[in-house]
């Protein structure tokens, strides 16, 4: 095969290449998932088994959302409607589809229209590749519980969030209002930006790993879940997945405060309802890829995953180890939502393009440094440690020099925050004159007013053995004496 | 031999391509015509992953549609909804100058295309050793094998190209800040220092017919304000009268006279 003549060439001009390429493990990318028991109508079955997981997992999420929310503010939260308020949302969604559809005069009729049906399908697509399950028996076809798995399934996500972007965009473009307008562009840049973000810190992942395809993903998660080794990417992870769901505190795209509704403020009835089911989907999703990149996946929690031979680890029972671990994503955006302020959006941009792009590459160079290590690339010998573990040295070694430059960065960094703040903290005067400007200035606590010395009927006298200033005033029409004691607070 | 799928996925999905194509050409408004390219895009992608060739596909779609388009529409949006492109040619000559480029082009294309060998054997042959590797290697190692293999220097020179790109487009496009910028508690400061609308600007009115950013706030005397409206709106043209409204608080003067008198 003339691949293998040109990888052979290759090593023959490079010695060290060629220990490169032999050291490689065996082809692991490609999917562990078997689908070759699976008919087309079972694929489709499984497609609408999906399509209707997801939905029926959207009305029970706004109830959801709405009753923690209640219950952080203090409040019932929705509780009418059918048990607990459970119908609450499906009332809801009824009453939405009979309401009123505007399109503006405005508009761009075709692509206003396109918009939200844009938004809603993409949100839906990406949920094929997640695997839901292991393998069970359906109708007499032994089938993963998943929809499909490619060899580049992750990256296919990441396609499918970004064309989905478009519905935002193009809503935003198409509605032919200022408002809207100014949430599409915040939104492109903002998705565009966290999406870097969010792809560079799943590359650790599939260094870990060695393949993009999500059923290879889990099954190499069965010893360990990549939350411990790749803890940093998790931690980029979740922010930027808030950041790409346009979720509080980084819902800039529809900020109430500065955009009234920002691109979806011209929708109503069923457009803009697909743009809110598409908004829930995505979370869905994304909480969802969490859970296979860092969680296992499907797999069960490490204890029960024991009991009996791995008795609940498998088949039906990874439904509800995944839905679990999906719905503890969720609890965490209602709970941001429900404790953050939204942030500004030069902050925020610039938190996204100068510390978390940057320093998510150099995690990942650090990453490819420690698996290169692990795989045998720097050496092969190892050493024990307590007697117990054994241990690389070379994983070892570059494990500690990544943890030395880590810790002495932050030091650095710290140490220059402080004094950077030192700097900045100017402490008032003690004395000030609060007519110096021309306009009366009350003095700050603890801070004295200056002696006005050839004044008439102003008096300051400092009590003894007290800090407090004493403004002592005698008005010239009463006659009488109008102390005011000014305290101090700090 | 072509599988059924693939023909009927091609049959499907190239006509859709070539009208979208067109729709590049002859779309009136600069948005439909990016959105045109972004479905050719997209199609393009989806034939790479149904020749075998999945991460050259999905990252079609990933970096083309999903990053470079949307740049070119996030400049477009800019333009405006009711912008449509301006006839006047701005370069002389450029029309004719493009016309050969464009008859050359269509030449060389013609030319490779036409000659090309349709050799089934061969092509099958191609087939096979793909999907063998992809089955064997996987397609992202077979891919990765070769680009940091043989095509390494390609590889990083191209790379080298687009960093120098993108650092030119930064040199070109970044202007020095003469002066440090102002910021909001400097501008606070100011306002108050200068002692002129101490206060903020005076905000547009708000009447019962009326909220709207053009309509300007009327002054105790009822006049307009100037300063109530925003500049770009009265660039435009599109500041509303205040006529009517003037109109309606005089009739109700004369109704109160009137009434007073009787």
């Amino acid at each position: 095969m003339s691949l293998h003549l040109l990888v052979d060439q290759a090593m023959t001009a490079h010695p060290a290449a060629s220990a490169l390429v032999t050291a490689l493990p065996a082809a692991t990318e490609n999917p562990s998932a078997d689908f070759s028991d699976t008919p087309w109508w079972l694929a489709l079955l499984k497609a609408v088994a999906v399509f209707v997981y997801l939905l029926v997992s959207t009305l029970l999420v706004i109830w959801f959302e709405r009753r923690v929310i209640g219950r952080m503010q203090q409040r019932p939260g929705p509780n009418r409607n059918g048990p607990f308020g459970l119908l609450q949302t499906l009332a809801d969604g009824a009453k939405s589809m009979l309401k009123e559809d505007i399109t503006p005069d405005k508009a761009d009729k075709l692509i206003y229209t396109l918009a939200p049906l844009i938004t809603a399908t993409m949100a839906f697509v990406a949920f094929s590749i997640i695997p839901l399950g292991g393998t069970v028996s359906i109708f007499g076809h032994t089938t993963p519980l998943q929809v499909t798995d490619v060899p580049v399934s992750v990256l296919l996500v990441l396609a499918v969030a970004s064309v989905g972007i478009y519905g935002v965009v193009l809503a935003g473009w198409s509605s032919g209002s200022t408002y809207p307008l100014l949430g599409g562009l915040r939104a492109t840049a903002q998705m565009i930006s966290y999406e870097i973000a969010m792809g560079l810190s799943l590359v650790a992942i599939f260094l870990y790993s060695g393949s993009m395809s999500t059923s290879q993903i889990v099954a190499a998660q069965s010893s360990l879940w990549y939350i411990a080794p790749a803890f940093f990417s998790f931690a980029v992870y979740v922010i930027t997945m808030v950041g790409e769901t346009n979720r509080l505190p980084f819902d800039l795209a529809e900020g109430e405060g500065e955009l009234t509704g920002g691109f979806h403020t011209e929708y109503s009835s069923m457009r803009f309802a697909m743009f809110f089911l598409g908004e829930y989907v995505n979370m869905f999703t994304v909480s969802a890829l969490a859970t296979t990149m860092f969680l296992g996946g499907w797999k069960a929690p490490p204890f029960i995953a024991a009991i009996n031979d791995g008795m609940f680890n498998g088949g039906w029972w990874g439904l509800l180890w995944f839905t679990g671990k999906m719905w503890s994503f969720l609890f965490v955006f209602v709970w941001l939502r429900g404790s953050l302020p939204r942030t500004r959006y030069d902050q925020f941009m610039r938190f996204g393009w100068k510390f978390l792009i940057p320093i998510t590459l150099a995690w990942v160079v650090a990453v490819a440094f420690i698996r290169g290590a692990q795989l045998g690339f720097l050496g092969d010998s190892r050493i024990q440690l307590f007697g117990r573990f054994e241990i690389g040295v070379a994983t070892l070694t570059i494990v500690g020099v990544v943890a030395v430059i880590a810790l002495a960065g932050a030091w650095i960094w710290d140490d220059k925050r402080a004094a950077r703040l030192e700097a900045a903290d100017v402490a008032p005067p003690d004395e000030i004159d609060p007519f110096a400007g021309g306009y009366p200035v009350p003095p700050l606590p603890g801070q004295r007013l200056r002696e006005p010395g050839s004044q008439p009927g102003t008096l300051i006298e400092t009590a003894p053995g007290s800090k407090e200033p004493v403004l002592s005033g005698s008005s010239s029409t009463g006659g009488g004496t109008t102390v005011v004691k000014e305290e101090t607070h700090g | 031999m072509t599988s059924t799928a693939e023909a009927v996925g091609f049959w499907l999905l190239a006509p859709l391509a070539v009208v979208a194509s067109l729709g590049l050409l002859f779309a009136r408004k600069a948005v439909h015509a990016a959105m045109s390219i972004a479905l050719v895009m997209i199609i393009i992608g989806i034939f790479y992953i149904m020749q075998k060739a999945d991460f050259l596909g999905v990252v079609q779609v990933f970096v083309y549609t999903g990053a470079v388009m949307m740049l070119f529409l996030f400049v477009l949006m800019l333009v405006g909804v009711d912008s449509s492109d301006s006839i006047v040619e701005t370069i002389k000559g450029q029309r004719w100058a493009s016309l050969v480029l464009v008859v050359g082009l269509a030449g060389v294309l013609l030319s490779t295309i036409g000659s090309a060998v349709f050799d089934e054997q061969k092509v099958q042959a191609g087939l096979d050793k793909l999907v063998a590797t992809n089955t064997e290697t996987g397609n992202i190692t077979g891919m990765a094998e070769l680009i940091f293999g043989p095509y390494v220097w390609i590889f990083e020179v191209t790379s080298a190209l687009l960093i120098t790109a993108a650092l030119g487009a930064m040199v070109l496009a970044h202007r020095e800040r003469l002066s440090p910028k102002v910021t909001q508690a400097q501008w606070a400061a100011r306002r108050i220092k200068d002692n002129k609308n101490v206060a903020g600007l005076p905000a547009p009115g708000v009447y019962a017919r009326h909220n709207a950013v053009d309509t300007p706030a009327l002054l105790p005397d009822g006049s307009p304000s100037d300063l109530s409206v925003s500049r770009v709106l009265v660039a435009r043209d599109q500041v509303a009268t205040t006529d009517g409204i003037r109109d309606v608080e005089r009739h109700l003067e004369r109704e109160i006279e009137e009434g007073s008198a009787r």
